[in-house]
């Protein structure tokens, strides 16, 4: 869903660059640092038509949106949308965001739950700092007459399908294949000794499962190019590449795993130096609109946490979304809790480990 | 001799832009990057002086292996590619005269007329499972399945000596152009064969373009980033992509700094040992 | 012309080199006697340069054959052929050292290391050069240049050593010089030299047979007095040595000479030369060297000659013993070029002097314009 990398940079050349692009800005510019499909350009000029104000999207993720902020102190964007569980832990390393002033948002048009958790997991020193966008889940995507046996993370590590499954070579996974192993790695989060034995375990799978991995999918266009050309049969996936392969495909499948979906909230949070603060504020306004939300909805293939978005998708969207959630399926999707500080360290150890396996 | 008021000042006038751009964008983010890779994060938002971050890399094998990897590949692609140069470069600069010589010459440079990126992404259609080249084995029948030629180190290396092709092929050019043709014939005439005319009269001439041209495609090729991390893939394994996980994905930006500076330093050891070796001097390649 | 016979050391038969249309040499056929020093004399472009190359192998004739001690060697390619070339700009390994390029080629004979050490020492003696063995190449001179350039081949003892003007890139004193070493050379090695050159006066001091070429064809082949001397056609006679030259129609033939008229009215007696017969009413070039012109203050002096023309000194050249005197007919405006005598007698001689010049019929040679060429 987001750009691959185009450059090597430095921190410095990074912020020299971010500070360049800052300086282009004008004042009545919103500078979104995003993922793709969630600012739609039809979106972008409706704000611009009602408001006035321009909004330059930049598409990234979330190492890179913190990376992003950290090289510059939380300058060069107005806005940013990581996932709320990883808000807390940036925010204690590097102080990139500022609190969140509720009174400005029109929190009526959210879904309260999802509105109380995110305030809740965004909390940090008393403040909050995210409100909740798009939600969806990383699940399983995949092709059910060449793989109608994947049910779990750990069956694409099934020798029948070697040089044919795909996943990330990023945290989730290690989370996903925990959970599929039989551990709970959440609720180890706060016993660093216990998160180090269980991901040692996910380590040795992982490097065990190597040889089955055609490629660690980077982008999500790129994954949807994998699937949809046959080249592979199965992925641990966001949910919305699956809905969206389905759609021409109809034999490729988003599929809740047995071990639980694990499901993400990506917030709107504000970088420390925001310049455009009151635009940030009417642009999360505008786009929580129940038919605004649906745009962003068959934009990006997630729902989001707009009260009344669902109403305004389209009838096949909702259909796979409730062929891959059942009621079941939805109360076992794990939902990440906040990242302590420092076990993205322990985790980054063990992926440098896995790649370099072989 | 003393270089009068004026002379100095209109000669200072005319290194100012190179010194202000040597010291904006060279030193100062080198001295910062120094800095910071000599530090290391003891607790959240704390950090200390350390070595720490330069012992890991020769203590931890994952990163040094992927180092001498690195390296080892781009040696191997810098030969390749000197390999595959050279005689291209014998055929445009000796053998082609007038426009076809200019239009080779030019052929060479089209590739580079578009990114890097859209380049590597022509490999990868190209080579992928479901790509041109899959197709046209399987239609030719010499496969009878998908064929899948990505994400190997053979891949990595096409995609690197195209890459460097140009870098090596326009020193080569500049110097055998420059060669005599009452050389290469009156090393023919007392007695020399192909092979000894090559390797006693062709290849010292054309030295310092080899020189230089290595050193330049072993630099691009080790600082490589795209290339090798595209049509790698899983077990890619490059340093330079090491440092921007490091700096991008771990926000270990103490590490990834570290790293960096091995980078420059490793490198120029190799291109030393390269030059001492072949016993060149970058003097005699440069001047 | 020289014999055709198969005691060559070298040979070229009919050879023909065409470059699509353009025909560089012209069905040419000489021979090189062992131990001969052989030079072929032309203007820039006449093809002298395209026959050695063929010789060495650079080049294949388009139709002909080359022949070496006899054998031909067409199909023989030149590291293999038993010749070797200087080059015009000596092509000398400037990243090898001289005693280097000297065993360039011996290495490639695949001789033992002591044996090239032997023969490079040797070598370097006889060029003079005992001590410079390890200097690189840019260190020498430029003549010594040259004589590394012929040692590095006449080690190798060929059967015919190929030099193709390499005397060009010299200044004149120095070419001075090396025109008499090349002839010491050559003596000192005992080996058939090929040389070529624009320079006649290269061709004669130190060949003992000269072809001199012209539009891709030999005029005449032979040794530098012939030529001098003798010469078969204008073009040789005006290429070869100063010559004054005329232009007119032939008014009387017979055994004893011809009569010529110019289209200034001046009446010349000439000896015919070159093969073409001269008639009556055929248009001819008359050639007379300036050495044979006999200068005189009073016209008693030459008024038994067969040509006698009186005019004004317009200048002296003076140079030494090769001194000229420039003079204009005082009837035609026409001037001629004559041999100053270093005597007494001239040496108060002043511009605008009235003088009086006379040459027999003997020395005027007369070629037919347009005649059949030989």
């Amino acid at each position: 869903m987001f750009k691959p990398k185009t450059n090597l940079i430095l921190g410095a050349v990074l912020s020299a660059t971010v500070a360049l692009t800052a300086n282009t800005a004008g004042a009545e510019t919103l500078r979104l640092l995003t993922w793709g499909g969630y600012a739609p350009e039809k979106v972008v000029d409706m704000f611009k038509a009602e408001t006035g104000i321009d909004v330059e999207v930049t598409n990234s993720n979330n190492e890179e949106m913190i990376s992003k902020l950290r090289a510059t102190g939380g300058a060069g964007f107005d806005l940013a949308q990581p996932s709320q569980d990883r808000i807390t832990s940036a925010q204690a390393e590097y102080d990139i965001y500022k609190p969140i002033d509720l009174s400005k948002i029109d929190t009526s048009l959210m879904i309260g739950s999802m509105l109380e958790g995110t305030k809740k997991n965004t909390m940090f020193d008393g403040k909050v700092y995210g409100v909740p966008h798009v939600w969806g889940t990383s699940a399983l995507t995949v092709n059910t007459t060449k793989a109608p046996d994947v049910k779990d993370y750990l069956d694409l590590c099934n020798p029948k399908y070697a040089g044919k499954v795909s996943y990330r070579m990023k945290r989730p996974t290690l989370i996903a294949f925990a959970f599929s192993m039989g551990m709970d790695p959440f609720a180890a989060y706060n016993d660093k000794a216990k998160y180090q034995q269980i991901l040692d375990k996910v380590q040795a799978k992982l490097i065990e499962c190597k040889p089955n991995v055609k490629a660690y999918w980077t982008g999500g266009d790129a994954l949807i190019n994998l699937i949809r050309s046959d080249e592979i049969v199965a992925a641990m996936a966001w949910d919305g590449s699956g809905w969206k392969v389905n759609a021409e495909k109809p034999e490729v499948k988003t599929i809740a795993p047995t071990a639980g979906a694990l499901g993400w909230i990506d917030t709107f949070a504000l970088p420390k130096k925001t310049k455009a603060e009151d635009a940030a504020y009417k642009w999360i306004n505008f786009v929580m609109q129940p038919k605004i939300a649906a745009m962003i909805t068959e934009a990006a293939g997630n729902f989001t946490a707009a009260k009344d978005g669902d109403k305004y998708v389209t009838e096949a969207k909702r259909k796979v979304y409730q062929e891959t959630f059942p009621p079941a399926a939805i109360d076992n999707i794990k939902w990440y809790p906040p990242v302590p500080a420092g076990l993205e360290d322990m985790e980054g150890k063990v992926m440098d480990r896995v790649q370099a396996a072989r | 001799m003393t270089l009068g008021t004026s002379t100095r000042l209109g000669l200072f006038l005319l290194l100012a832009p190179i010194l202000v751009w040597l010291i904006a964008l060279l030193v100062l983010p080198h001295a910062d990057m120094f800095l910071v890779s000599m530090r290391e994060k003891v607790a959240p938002r704390t950090y200390e002086f350390s070595l720490a971050n330069y012992a890991e890399f020769f203590t931890e094998p994952l990163y040094w292996r992927t180092f001498a990897r690195t390296a080892i590949m781009s040696i191997a692609a810098t030969a390749m590619t000197l390999l595959i140069a050279f005689p291209v470069s014998y055929y445009i600069a000796k053998m082609l005269r007038g426009r076809l010589k200019s239009f080779l010459f030019l052929l060479c440079l089209v590739p580079f007329w578009v990114s890097e990126l859209v380049r590597t992404f022509g490999w990868m259609i190209l080579l992928r499972e479901s790509g041109v080249f899959s197709n046209v084995f399987q239609w030719v029948g010499l496969a009878d399945a998908p064929v899948e030629m990505l994400y190997n180190d053979a891949t990595i290396m096409v995609g690197l000596v195209y890459t460097s092709m140009l870098f090596m092929v326009v020193p080569l050019v500049t110097t055998l152009d420059s060669l005599d043709d009452a050389q290469v014939e009156a090393g023919y005439d007392l007695g020399g064969n192909a092979f000894t005319v090559l390797r006693e009269i062709i290849v010292p001439h054309a030295m310092p373009g080899i020189v230089s041209g290595c050193i330049v495609v072993f630099m691009l090729t080790l600082g490589n980033y795209l290339t090798p991390v595209l049509l790698g893939g899983k077990d890619s394994l490059w340093f330079t992509a090491q440092i921007y996980t490091q700096f991008i994905t771990r926000f270990n930006w103490e590490l990834g700094a570290a790293f960096g500076f091995l980078l420059l330093a490793l490198s120029s050891l190799i291109v030393w040992a390269g030059l001492k070796v072949t016993r060149q001097t970058l003097t005699e390649t440069m001047g | 012309m020289l014999e055709t016979t198969d005691s060559f050391d070298l040979e070229c038969r009919s050879l023909v080199r065409r470059f699509g249309a353009f025909v560089a040499v012209d069905n040419v056929s000489f021979g090189v006697p062992q131990g001969d020093f052989f030079s072929i004399l032309g203007p820039s472009g006449c093809g002298k340069t395209t026959i050695l190359r063929m010789m060495a192998g650079f080049d294949q004739p388009t139709s002909g054959d080359i022949l070496i001690k006899g054998n031909s060697v067409l199909d023989v390619p030149p590291n293999k052929r038993p010749v070797n070339m200087v080059f015009q700009q000596l092509a000398l390994f400037p990243m090898m050292s001289v005693a280097e390029n000297i065993a360039y080629g011996l290495v490639r004979k695949g001789l033992g290391k002591s044996e090239i050490a032997d023969k490079v020492k040797s070598a370097l003696d006889r060029i003079g050069l005992p001590t410079s063995g390890d200097k690189s190449i840019k260190q020498l001179s430029g003549g010594q240049q040259q004589r590394v350039a012929i040692a590095r081949c006449l080690v190798l003892e060929p059967t015919a050593l190929l030099l193709d003007e390499p005397l060009g890139a010299l200044d004149l004193k120095l070419r001075e010089h090396m025109k008499v070493e090349l002839k010491k050379m050559q003596d000192q090695f005992a080996t058939t030299f090929v040389y070529i050159t624009h320079d006649q006066s290269e061709a004669l001091v130190m060949s003992n047979h000269v072809a001199v070429m012209n539009e891709g064809r030999f005029e005449q082949i032979g040794t530098p007095q012939d030529l001098y001397y003798h010469p078969d056609t204008a073009f040789v006679a005006g290429f070869v040595g100063d010559s004054n030259r005329w232009h007119g129609t032939v008014e009387r033939a017979d055994s004893s000479g011809v009569k010529v008229v110019t289209a200034d009215g001046v009446s010349l007696l000439a000896t015919p030369a070159g093969d073409a017969p001269l008639s009556k009413g055929g248009e001819v070039d008359i050639f007379v060297r300036p050495e044979s012109v006999v200068l005189s203050l009073e016209a008693e002096r030459v008024s038994g000659m067969d040509n006698r023309i009186s005019g004004e000194l317009i200048s002296i050249l003076f140079n030494g013993a090769n001194s000229r005197a420039l003079i204009r007919d005082s009837k035609t405006g026409g001037e001629l070029d004559v041999a100053l005598p270093q005597t007494g007698e001239f040496s108060t001689l002043a511009q605008g002097a009235e003088v009086h010049l006379g040459w027999g019929l003997a020395q005027a040679k007369a070629f037919a314009v347009n005649g059949e060429r030989p």
